[in-house]
């Protein structure tokens, strides 16, 4: 396959940037998305150009690390896919391919297509833990029994790997779904009661100090959301804040 | 309630979707008595009248109406901005569509068109319903509610008017019904998909209720 890239280039935080035309030639319609990009960085090293920087880690869809715009969506054309597990056969011969960091002003961009999503990490710091004595007299979790639906639920919502599409697709970029799905996943387990309450305001306090938008219930995060975490979590965590501000003893 | 919900993003969709809620409520209950209009107009006038002359609706539930929509209004351009304020640097390509639907994404769009058609539906009902009251001194007039609703719409550009009106709203309550649910934390697999079928019932039975009201007497007014 032969394609024309059209890619976000910016030195670094405070350049102003811009998308520049790449050639690329020879590429595999099996090849992933992000070997796509090495390929077209060994063909910029050639050229005496520097590569283009892009986040990416695990490549097999678990850590969340991979970003990326893809022609106006978020990790690409694909669903429940992240960008590394999404294939050139969803482009066409000859296409123009448009890559754009994800956009929020809670991401900075810090060089050409990456950004600092360390927003995400600081609301999770704020709530999204549970606290247990590790002294060696840890309890066995098998001995607090949690029904099987609950632990279903839970478990959908731990699937979230803090990625950052939802905010980079929701035109409000806004954070809701990632922080519904952490808030969600220990308030249905028994070892996330304790900190229940705290827990829903520190993030969506942090959530609301770094800048994201509001929810408007457009539902476009669920569409793209690597994952297919639930809007239903969204919900959850308005009535668990609702729950909280009415009575938190805080 | 800790200090902070008003001003936290949550909370403000909590209060967006209750004043919502409201305004629902209100939409119906006018529905209901624009309707009897079509089939009696003494039962318009003795609806009409009540709601009209009661001191509670008229000097508790009237105010309570405006800020209501005030607040509703307010709220909603307050999470815009701060919405548009979350991405300062747009993308160069975005296929939203691909995503979402266009309803969702402009509801202030809609809201501001409905918010237009208000202006004039005070200007047609509310104000000279102020004149009569407060300046000319007729407080008790049971039999000028027909009338008065047959003579405005005898203008078909009113008529035309309206009904695009109505449109804007029900595209306003396809998204808004369900949505309101949401931002209160209603959501499961139980009841959600009830409550979508009902959303998409009302935003299009009771605008498309309205607009027949006004079309059947512009029609019977010639």
């Amino acid at each position: 396959m032969n394609l024309t890239l059209k890619v976000w280039r910016q030195k670094n935080k405070e350049d102003k940037g811009g998308l520049v035309t790449y050639p690329v030639t020879g590429i595999s319609e099996h090849a992933s998305f992000l070997e796509m990009l090495d390929v077209l960085n060994e063909q910029l090293i050639t050229q005496g150009i520097e590569p283009v920087a892009f986040d990416h880690d695990c490549r097999e869809g678990i850590c969340g690390m991979c970003s990326l715009y893809i022609n106006g969506e978020a990790h690409g054309p694909d669903r429940k896919v992240t960008t590394c597990q999404l294939h050139m056969r969803m482009f066409k011969d000859g296409e123009t391919v448009h890559i754009e960091p994800f956009r929020s002003k809670a991401f900075p961009v810090l060089k050409d297509l990456v950004v600092d999503r360390g927003s995400f990490d600081r609301i999770q710091q704020a709530g999204g833990f549970i606290s247990v004595n590790t002294s060696g007299n840890t309890q066995d979790a098998n001995a607090l029994p949690i029904p099987k639906p609950m632990a279903d639920k839970a478990m959908d919502a731990a699937t979230c790997i803090g990625c950052g599409a939802c905010v980079a697709t929701c035109k409000n970029s806004s954070a809701m779904l990632f922080v519904a799905a952490k808030v969600s996943q220990y308030s249905y387990l028994p070892q996330g009661q304790v900190e229940r309450k705290e827990r829903v305001l520190n993030m969506v306090d942090q959530m609301d100090q770094e800048g994201f938008g509001n929810c408007t219930n457009t539902g476009a995060c669920e569409v793209e959301c690597p994952k297919g975490i639930s809007l239903e979590f969204i919900a959850r965590m308005n009535k668990e804040y609702l729950n909280a501000s009415t009575s938190s003893e805080k | 309630m800790s200090n902070g919900f008003s001003n936290s993003s949550v909370g403000r969709k909590v209060l967006m979707a209750l004043s919502g809620f409201f305004l629902i409520t209100f939409l119906t209950l006018h529905f209901v008595i624009n309707f009897l209009s079509v089939f009696s107009a003494d039962l318009f006038n003795m609806a009409s009248h009540f709601m009209g002359t009661n001191w509670i609706i008229q000097f508790l539930m009237q105010p309570v109406l405006m800020f209501g929509t005030l607040f509703h209004l307010g709220m909603g351009i307050n999470l815009e901005l701060k919405n548009k304020a979350a991405r300062p640097i747009k993308y160069a390509m975005n296929k939203a569509n691909e995503n979402s639907s266009w309803i969702s994404r402009n509801m202030l769009i809609t809201g501001i068109m409905i918010l237009l058609f208000l202006g004039l539906h005070f200007y047609d009902f509310w104000i000279p319903e102020i004149q009569d009251k407060f300046v000319d001194g007729i407080w008790d007039n049971p039999t000028k509610y027909f009338p008065h609703l047959v003579h405005k719409f005898e203008d078909p550009i009113r008529v035309i008017i309206y009904c695009v009106s109505f449109v804007f709203l029900a595209l306003h309550l396809l998204h808004g019904f369900q949505s309101a649910f949401q931002s209160a934390g209603f959501n499961h697999t139980k009841y959600t998909p009830l409550i979508k079928k009902l959303g998409y019932l009302f935003a299009i039975v009771v605008p498309l209720g309205f607009i027949f009201i006004a079309v059947f007497h512009h029609l019977c007014s010639h």
